[in-house]
């Protein structure tokens, strides 16, 4: 499903990337770990498409096609999904009607009708649920005035809503405490299916003791340099990534954020 | 942030779909403005004396008032001789007919402009009295505004029909000397709209009026009084469009707003007159003045406009809170797009006692554009206990466009409670990836994003003129963003 070879990125002529490859297949999950400045955010957001990350070699194939020849709306329509480590906030936007644009969005590039009303509720009633979240939510403009955790619990509904192919979770755990972190765990795992693959990206392991990943790659200055079962996730909480050396800080990996 | 700014810069280019000109037989007289000019324009439109006499008045005034210098706008001086006052399609010469009798070409000119005038078309529920150039070519839905006692009709009829109606509200709330335009207005305006509402009358559907400049080298100069007798109700809409042209044209209306005891005015402006091309070029100068007074107690107005077209826009509508516990609204949505420049905002003048005012004043910017708020909110000695709560947001979409925010404030009651808020904000490469990344395309990013940003000033827009509104914004904006 997604093909990374060799990829190399530069950001405002740093470079980030350094010939990192990753193989993500069908009802996959792969957990991205590393420390900070390892390259683990730049990953999440070339493949999503964003502005300001010079792919300078390599390449990322997604179903079969170059990715990097597509904006970043139509990757979304084709499924990929970016939960971000920072939402942003869209004043006077209520946080339905953006999610009715985004699936009409979707919709309308395959050709399917738009949903009614009738049916867009009932979805987003449905949804709702899923991350234990009130109706009132859906009326507010889009991350205003949310805490950490409505913002990170709101991306999982909208990833709910979505149903992408690929979802990649970028630092999704960090703000959360233990309950809202079981909260979006639980909802990532209900959308666990044969058909999508997730990218958990994160620094921490605390995470991957609610969403068990297939694989655990580990980034360091740019590269995979090592991948494993979810044991290798176990292994770096004893370790830290201090055995790394550069740019790893040497963080304990069970000291829980924010 | 380079490739951000062109594709802002692309996004901006936009087509003006309202600048076509229609081929039409006018009468127009030559360029100039003398005594002899307003004495034939009174003539022609058979003025009972004390208009004439009025005219000249301002007339008078203008001749020693110099242009206001102020506003932050920028534009050459204006020759005031090489203008024609009065431009009418000779077909239409006896005045608003029947619409059975309006010339095809001008029916088929609104039916382009997406307003069909023949009623069985129209949305219902809403009358409209059409102003092309200097006349009104046709008012819709008369017959059943009479059933209810309103009076709807253009100026000039008004003048011929009610001249007594006239003449006790005219110049009342905007004197014919007040400023430079409004007096030049005074002197040579050629029609408009006249609203009278009874007493205890709530107007029964929505008025408008559409003003389209067509005729080359006129200005247009019409003036719309609105009376709202005590416990009445009515809601106004006008839209504006004009063909483009290189040339610089010049719009300066007048808008009077009468409030009598508990009634209520509420008055909407999509004013989307041609805005230059994007390197300025062309564009009409939209030099307006609109005030209106809550006479009695109770009495309540309420200005809504969206203001995306125009070269300069130099504009304030403005309430005087004369009576106890009126209120006054001003919500305001201004772009400014290319070489735009809009100097626009509000006057709330807490007279009465108990007096309230609010303004929202929604401010977007982009190419290099600029957009000045200027707005005073007085307060008078007598004025207890007025409230006042003003919130000026301004949004930029470009690095070479400006916001500038210049609030007067004058108190002189102990007992006032005045709020200022004031926000300018940049459009921001995160949220417009964000809203992609969720399968947004870019056009549609940006305009839900503004449209969100304008929400407080469209909410008070009658249902169909948001939409209309929305719709023009995202036009206006067209590749704007990245």
């Amino acid at each position: 499903m997604l093909a990374i070879s060799d990829l190399r990125v530069e950001v405002d002529g740093k470079q980030i990337l350094n010939g990192l490859d990753l193989e993500v297949c069908p009802g996959e999950i792969h957990a991205i770990m590393g420390p900070n400045g390892s390259g683990k955010s730049t990953l999440a957001n070339v493949i999503a498409g964003r502005d300001g990350y010079d792919v300078k070699g390599g390449s990322i194939f997604y179903m079969g096609n170059n990715l990097l020849d597509l904006l970043p709306e139509e990757r979304a329509r084709q499924g990929i999904f970016l939960a971000f480590q920072y939402p942003v906030e869209i004043p006077g936007v209520a946080n339905i009607y953006l999610l009715k644009e985004a699936i009409n969005a979707i919709r309308s590039s395959k050709e399917e009708k738009e949903l009614d009303a009738i049916d867009f509720l009932s979805l987003v009633r449905d949804k709702l649920k899923l991350l234990d979240m009130k109706e009132e939510f859906l009326y507010r403009s889009v991350n205003q005035g949310f805490s950490g955790g409505e913002k990170k619990r709101n991306e999982i509904f909208q990833m709910a809503m979505l149903e992408p192919t690929l979802a990649i979770l970028d630092e999704t755990d960090s703000g959360l405490d233990i309950d809202a972190l079981k909260v979006v765990s639980d909802g990532v795992n209900a959308l666990r299916a044969a058909d999508r693959s997730i990218i958990l990206v994160t620094h921490y392991q605390r995470l991957l003791n609610y969403i068990v990943p297939d694989y655990v790659h580990v980034l360091a200055n740019g590269q995979v340099i090592r991948s494993g079962d979810h044991s290798l996730a176990a292994e770096l909480e004893e370790s830290g990534y201090s055995w790394i050396g550069g740019g790893g800080e040497g963080k304990s990996l069970g000291a829980s954020v924010g | 942030m380079d490739t951000f700014e062109t594709q802002i810069d692309g996004f901006v280019g936009r087509e003006y779909k309202e600048g076509f000109v229609t081929d039409i037989d006018s009468e127009t007289l030559p360029p100039g403005l003398n005594a002899d000019v307003i004495a034939i324009l009174s003539k022609k439109k058979n003025e009972p004396g004390f208009m004439l006499d009025w005219r000249m008045d301002a007339y008078e005034r203008w001749m020693k008032m110099e242009t206001p210098r102020w506003a932050h706008v920028n534009y050459p001086p204006i020759n005031y001789q090489a203008i024609s006052y009065y431009s009418a399609p000779r077909s239409q010469a006896d005045g608003p007919k029947s619409l059975d009798e309006v010339d095809p070409k001008l029916l088929e000119t609104y039916d382009k402009l997406g307003i069909p005038l023949e009623e069985q078309k129209m949305l219902s529920g809403v009358a409209v009295d059409a102003v092309f150039d200097s006349v009104s070519v046709a008012t819709t839905f008369k017959k059943e505004l009479a059933e209810a006692g309103v009076i709807f009709c253009s100026f000039s009829e008004a003048l011929q029909k009610y001249p007594e109606l006239v003449r006790t509200y005219l110049g009342t709330v905007v004197p014919l000397g007040d400023n430079f335009y409004a007096a030049l207005n005074s002197a040579v305006f050629s029609d408009g709209s006249f609203v009278y509402v009874p007493k205890g009358v709530r107007c029964p559907m929505e008025l408008s009026t559409y003003f389209r400049i067509n005729a080359t080298n006129t200005g247009q100069f019409e003036r719309t009084l609105i009376v709202a007798d005590e416990d009445s109700y009515v809601s106004y809409l006008e839209g504006c469009t004009a063909p483009m042209r290189d040339e610089n044209q010049l719009h300066a209306a007048v808008v009077e707003l009468v409030a009598l005891k508990n009634s209520e005015i509420k008055y909407s402006t999509v004013q989307n007159w041609y805005p230059g091309d994007s390197e300025g070029r062309g564009g009409i100068y939209n030099f307006v003045t609109k005030r209106g007074a809550c006479r009695g107690d109770n009495a309540k107005i309420s200005w809504t406009q969206v203001e995306t077209g125009s070269a300069i826009t130099w504009k304030y509508p403005s309430v005087l809170l004369e009576g106890n516990k009126t209120v006054g609204e001003f919500y305001s949505v201004a772009l400014t797009n290319h070489h735009q420049q809009a100097d626009t905002g509000t006057k709330m003048v807490h007279i009465g006692k108990d007096t309230s005012s609010t303004i929202i004043s929604k401010g977007i910017s982009a190419g290099q554009g600029q957009n000045a708020y200027r707005g005073l909110v007085k307060v008078l000695k007598g004025a207890d206990n007025a409230r006042n709560y003003s919130q000026c947001d301004s949004l930029l979409m470009s690095d070479r466009c400006g916001a500038h925010t210049f609030p007067y404030l004058e108190v002189k009651n102990q007992t006032a409670t005045i709020e200022h808020e004031a926000t300018t904000s940049k459009i921001g490469e995160d949220q417009l990836f964000y809203c992609r990344q969720r399968g947004l395309s870019e056009e549609d990013a940006v305009s839900l994003i503004v449209n969100g940003f304008c929400k407080a000033v469209f909410k008070e827009l009658p249902m169909e003129f948001a939409v209309e509104a929305q719709k023009l914004l995202s036009i206006s904006l067209e590749g704007s963003v990245g």
